[in-house]
């Protein structure tokens, strides 16, 4: 069963240059006990898709569409629902998370507010008790329940935030850049760590990242972003090996295969910039920087086409055979 | 102290092949809680003309520090650093000219602007610091070989009307315009997106092709070497544990350390990983023996003592590596080297 599921999903931010269409009709299910990532350069909107799962964007933004969080649409529930919903049903392990703890309170503090926020019926030593078994689910010893933040390294302080996303035991999980700027050694601690509680938990896992090869090895399935619009989506190793949208093989040629002679002294990448949400080009938004774009790209948004078993690609090319070779 | 001071150094003045010697280096702190760290414990490196180096390992493993001693911003406990054969004059008109000849460019471009400079503002810092002549011209050849075309339209932008990767080409921009013979890059792409990464590695290649600039990158990215280094250079906890050709090590890595770290790239599927426990330990606390033991895989799993080293590894420290540009060694007992070495 489908824990998260978001059903074209539209959110468009209001300025005073004028509307920014920034997620532009999003499908997105993720089940129980599965990974799901989501990949994209800065801008693409993968963000802002985010922030719709615990309806934790600006006034001036205008959301169409479902989000359904274990079947109950977050975007017209209740406030007092809302509240409950975030963090006891979906949480969220923010980026830039190595800033997101506060520094004067100790880090088993930090853990026990939202459970008492959340559960009216637990008591201070209760819910202390639950801390110190998230931190030793995270791997880290129960005496850092009295360690600051500073006193912790990066990828301590990335633990305790996937253990604070833990605190009220949500059916949804996601983790926005969970392993940027961590060190490569760290990085695999940590996403082999967010795995085994996928697992465990039977929890539906969303994971962003701008790093495609980090995805291919931890998730199920991953979803390609560009300019607001899911470009490729399927089985995760199978899109990273195989990509049928040339804006994902960009992405994956950005990182090479270490032993491979044609990346030696090679290094691939994408000319130009993402557009802006506000003034994209006409046709398919991404045939300016797209090296095999024909004339028809100009005029036609193809939106996603099947390209295979359970795989869907958002180019005009895979229907004439050309971009899935 | 030798009394040729570096700025009069020119490359026919010196026999050395090598731009950079690393001698024997040392560099200490004052540990957070007492003690001392010694964040670089016997280092030797040489990097010659024209040759693009990627200093490789976690944090805390001593590769900033080595970078910042070789710009002359840390000062060594021990050993001696060469430029062109001389040793670093630490007088502040010798290193000020020093530092016109070695560049640094910084892992967050963001950061490293100022927000309220504009992008000709940025380029021109330092020229106008060492009174350069003809600083519209140097500005303007500095944005167009960081890949700004045409440069006159980036002169009035200031940074937040940037990408990333224009930020970052902007930083390479500052670097370049004093034409430096070295440029010593931080991370220099591990904060900007995938698409922009490959562009300014291949704008590296580029400025080491047109202008021989010499290279040293220090990065915990083992794609980003195979993608454009000549040699690696890995190092943990203070010392180099392997170095050597980046084909060899990356193809054929030696030291049980070079192997995790290679085991967890993400694209290495064929390979199980080795994900070694806990983070780089305390630089105040270097255990004895080989420093890598209390995290090795091959004591761990016994390889060690088959092989009849355990005690070694327990006991005596592996030999610190000779600065050898060509061999490919490995400070490890269980690691036979090549008799040069």
């Amino acid at each position: 069963m489908a824990l998260l599921e978001m059903r074209d999903v539209h959110l468009t931010y209001r300025t005073d240059e004028g509307p920014i269409p920034a997620v532009r009709g999003v499908n997105l299910s993720v089940d129980a006990g599965e990974i799901v990532g989501v990949a994209g350069e800065s801008g693409c909107g993968k963000s802002t898709l985010v922030s719709t799962v615990l309806r934790l964007f600006p006034k001036t933004a205008t959301v169409t569409g479902e989000v359904l969080v274990a079947g109950e649409d977050v975007l017209t529930m209740k406030w007092n629902r809302v509240r409950a919903v975030r963090w006891g049903e979906a949480a969220v392990v923010f980026q830039g998370a190595l800033h997101s703890l506060n520094p004067i309170q100790k880090i088993g503090k930090q853990l026990v507010e939202p459970i008492l926020l959340h559960d009216k019926k637990s008591s201070e030593q209760k819910a202390l008790k639950k801390v110190r078994e998230l931190l030793a689910q995270v791997g880290l010893p129960a005496r850092h329940a009295d360690a600051y933040p500073h006193q912790l390294s990066g990828g301590q302080k990335q633990r305790v935030m996937i253990a604070l996303a833990l605190t009220c035991d949500p059916e949804v999980l996601i983790a926005d850049e969970p392993t940027t700027a961590l060190d490569v050694m760290v990085q695999a601690q940590i996403l082999e760590l967010l795995t085994e509680i996928a697992r465990e938990r039977s929890m539906a896992v969303v994971i962003i990242s701008h790093d495609l090869s980090v995805l291919a090895t931890t998730c199920d399935r991953v979803a390609i972003m560009y300019a607001g619009r899911i470009v490729e989506e399927g089985v995760a190793r199978e899109v990273f090996d195989y990509p049928k949208h040339p804006y994902t093989r960009a992405l994956t040629g950005a990182f090479p295969t270490i032993g491979d002679p044609e990346s030696r002294y090679a290094p691939s990448g994408l000319a130009g910039d993402p557009p802006f949400p506000g003034d994209l080009p006409e046709g398919c938004p991404f045939h300016p920087r797209c090296p095999d774009a024909i004339d028809r790209c100009k005029e036609v948004d193809v939106g996603l086409l099947p390209a295979g078993p359970a795989r869907r690609a958002a180019c005009i090319l895979v229907n004439e055979g050309v971009a899935a070779s | 102290m030798t009394t040729t001071s570096v700025s009069e150094s020119t490359p026919s003045a010196s026999a050395s092949p090598n731009v950079i010697e690393v001698d024997n280096l040392c560099v200490s702190f004052p540990g957070r809680r007492g003690g001392i760290a010694r964040a670089v414990d016997g280092v030797n490196l040489n990097v010659g003309r024209g040759e693009v180096v990627a200093l490789v390992g976690e944090s805390g493993c001593g590769k900033t520090t080595l970078a910042r001693s070789i710009l002359g911003l840390e000062r060594p406990e021990s050993g001696e650093i060469r430029f062109h054969g001389l040793p670093l004059n630490y007088g502040a008109k010798a290193l000020k000219k020093y530092r016109s000849n070695v560049q640094l460019v910084l892992q967050d471009p963001t950061g490293s602007l100022n927000p309220r400079h504009s992008v000709y503002e940025a380029v021109a810092e330092g020229p106008r610091t060492h009174g350069m002549d003809d600083e519209p011209g140097r500005v303007s050849r500095a944005l167009a070989q960081a890949g700004l075309r045409p440069p006159e339209r980036f002169f009035l932008r200031y940074p937040h009307e940037l990408s990333g990767g224009q930020r970052q080409r902007v930083v390479i921009a500052g670097a370049l315009a004093l034409e430096p013979e070295v440029i010593i890059a931080d991370e220099p792409v591990s904060s900007l997106d995938a698409s922009v990464r490959g562009e300014i590695l291949a704008l590296m290649l580029k400025l080491r092709e047109e202008l021989e600039v010499t290279l040293l990158v220090v990065t915990h990215d083992l794609g980003l070497a195979w993608n454009i280094a000549d040699r690696i250079v890995v190092m943990y906890l203070g010392r180099v544990v392997e170095e050597g050709p980046t084909e060899q090590v990356l193809n054929d890595p030696q030291h049980p350390y070079t192997k995790a770290l290679l085991s967890v790239v993400p694209e290495m599927e064929q390979v199980e990983a080795i994900v070694l426990t806990g983070e780089a330990p305390d630089p105040t606390k270097i255990p004895s023996g080989c420093r890598f033991h209390p995290r090795c895989q091959k004591v761990k799993d016994g390889t060690a003592e088959a092989a009849g080293v355990l005690d070694k590894c327990m006991g005596t420290s592996p030999l610190v590596l000779p600065p050898d540009a060509t061999q490919h060694v490995a400070a490890c007992h269980l690691v036979t080297n090549p008799p040069s070495a």
